[in-house]
């Protein structure tokens, strides 16, 4: 009785504060499916939260405004050779960290670690001087070169290939495979998961850029998505119906691929917290 | 039999130093291409940051360095704008992190039970942390709209009347922490919600045969328990908080009254709006030493309990 109680208790408290999260987000697709007069008019009430009078001119006029598909497709462009090559680059070094004898190995592994520490925001003058002086702006090479080496992500194989035993990788080398593709055959279909959750966690990081391509984008045809909105934003005439309707676009493919590696992203959150 | 059990260990060995050898080779390479590219990117920026504090030079006019030694920590110590950032930077982290990190944990022992629907509560809470800080900060704005915001509506529908928020410097600030918490709970409380569930569970059981209750148990069980878990989530939490740039650059620009200028968009602002690259790096020098020491503090102030 008192465990049902409980349970009841439980789930009244989780609702509610359930609905308080949600509330923003829940607006925010609403309004973006609404005409802009009815979002005014029904901003005191509960309505506010649900569909009425469904239409998609929100999404049709915002297009129209914007070419938020080049900008959309600009972002899953560059976001995703960001990750994949971050895959490759890293991984290799995480496993010669983790599994290769060479002088040198303990140092380095120090210095990944304690580069973790330095703050993006610390070293962003220097790093424009260089991407500048490379004379790389306004070119996809500074928006991905920069971010494919990552401490973080290197670290995370690193920890993972630690566990991976001796033995299968010793058998390995006695065939006489060269270390690379042993690596490719042996290590890397051991690891799927460590492979998705360093890719969902540098994808959804590298979704949200904001700071870096203000500076190292003038012009619009390498525009990623977060810069997009912002400017539309800033662009009269200002429709909530339509600034909605372009969050909501761009927030889309991250809940598909969330949806898709859902359980590798909270690995990857709490494996660090339980690791590191 | 004899012979060949002499000669097999010697040409072993010789193999074994060539592998040995091999296996360097194959290190060195493996490591190059990440090594490489966090020289370029980020220990050479940092380097750079470093000396460029001591100079003065658009960054545009890389060709018209000039060094000028500490003058430019000279007169950042005695800018008040420099202050007033730091100040806010401090007080934001300063409430976010206690509070961020409360809310985190008490979300993750609501769903840390059987309920069947605790996947869903799950998801609620998640969901803003996937969401990007850029459509966060623009759909909170719309939010916060002093005329015509949902949360004014709602404030009405109390009794209370029209707030101006993000239009206000003693509001500002305190909106984009609210705003901030909602955001960045929902990650904590996953990595709260791992620790939860590997606290073996008989712990409780004993605990509730000797007559402790749930408060109890949260105080000598759970909290204990939790403590590396709780350390880490605070390192990080806080790490994060420190380099608030996003919403203040997005939702005030810094306004109202630089009431929400932080460090980073001080840096920001010198180095690219003002073009004084060498005042922005001495900036940023401050700004990674105080990610540090704060970093190395909180380490302190753990180990010494």
């Amino acid at each position: 009785m008192s465990f049902k109680r409980t349970n009841l208790l439980l789930n009244i408290v989780n609702m509610l504060i359930a609905l308080l999260f949600i509330t923003p987000l829940l607006w925010m697709v609403v309004s973006s499916l609404k005409p802009e007069n009815q979002i005014f008019a029904d901003l005191s009430s509960i309505k506010s939260l649900i569909p009425i009078n469904l239409t998609f001119d929100n999404y049709i006029d915002a297009f129209n405004r914007i070419p938020m598909m080049k900008y959309l497709s600009n972002s899953l462009f560059y976001v995703s050779i960001i990750s994949i090559s971050g895959l490759v680059v890293n991984s290799i070094c995480g496993y010669a960290l983790a599994k290769l004898e060479f002088k040198g190995k303990d140092v380095t592994l120090t210095v990944i670690i304690a580069l973790l520490i330095v703050p993006f925001e610390s070293i962003l003058m220097p790093l424009y001087f260089i991407v500048n002086s490379l004379h790389w702006v306004d070119t996809w090479l500074a928006m991905i070169v920069p971010f494919v080496a990552n401490c973080f992500s290197i670290f995370m194989f690193r920890q993972f290939f630690m566990d991976i035993p001796n033995e299968i990788l010793e058998s390995a080398s006695i065939d006489g495979s060269t270390a690379m593709r042993s690596f490719a055959s042996i290590v890397v279909p051991l690891s799927g998961p460590v492979f998705a959750t360093v890719f969902i966690l540098d994808f959804i990081s590298h979704w949200g850029d904001f700071m870096w391509p203000i500076l190292v984008t003038t012009g619009e045809s390498m525009r990623n998505v977060q810069l997009g909105i912002q400017t539309f934003f800033t662009l009269p005439p200002i429709y909530y119906g339509q600034i909605m309707a372009t969050l909501t676009f761009t927030t889309i493919p991250i809940i598909i691929l969330f949806l898709f590696l859902q359980k590798y992203y909270v690995q990857g959150i709490t494996s660090s917290g339980i690791k590191g | 039999m004899e012979a060949t059990r002499v000669v097999q260990p010697k040409s072993e060995t010789v193999s074994l130093g060539r592998q040995k050898r091999r296996e360097r080779l194959v290190g060195y390479s493996f490591i190059t291409p990440a090594t490489l590219l966090l020289l370029l990117f980020l220990i050479l920026p940092f380097v750079l940051a470093i000396s460029f504090g001591f100079t003065k030079f658009n960054l545009l006019r890389p060709d018209k360095i000039q060094f000028i030694g500490l003058e430019n920590y000279k007169t950042l110590f005695q800018d008040s704008l420099f202050y007033k950032s730091l100040w806010n930077t401090l007080y934001f982290t300063a409430i976010v992190v206690p509070v961020q990190c409360t809310v985190a944990l008490i979300l993750a022992l609501l769903i840390n039970n059987k309920l069947k629907l605790r996947n869903i509560y799950r998801i609620a809470y998640f969901s803003p942390v996937v969401t990007s800080m850029t459509v966060i900060s623009i759909l909170w704005i719309s939010l916060y709209n002093p005329n015509e915001g949902l949360i004014n509506s709602a404030l009405n529908f109390l009794g209370i009347s029209n707030q101006p928020f993000l239009r206000s410097a003693s509001q500002a600030m305190n909106s984009i922490i609210f705003m901030s918490v909602w955001q960045a709970a929902g990650y904590q409380m996953m990595i709260f919600l791992a620790g939860l569930q590997g606290i073996p569970k008989d712990l409780y059981e004993a605990s509730a045969i000797d007559g402790a209750n749930k408060f109890k148990q949260l105080r000598y069980i759970t909290i204990p328990s939790l403590y590396n878990v709780i350390v880490f989530v605070v390192t990080i939490t806080t790490i994060q908080a420190v380099k608030l740039f996003i919403q203040p650059y997005i939702m005030t620009n810094g306004g109202p009254e630089n009431s929400t200028r932080t460090l980073a968009l001080l840096i920001y602002q010198q180095g690219f709006q003002f073009r004084n690259a060498g005042y922005a790096s001495a900036i940023s020098v401050v700004f990674f030493v105080l990610v540090v020491l704060i970093s190395f503090s909180i380490k302190r102030f753990f180990k010494d309990r």
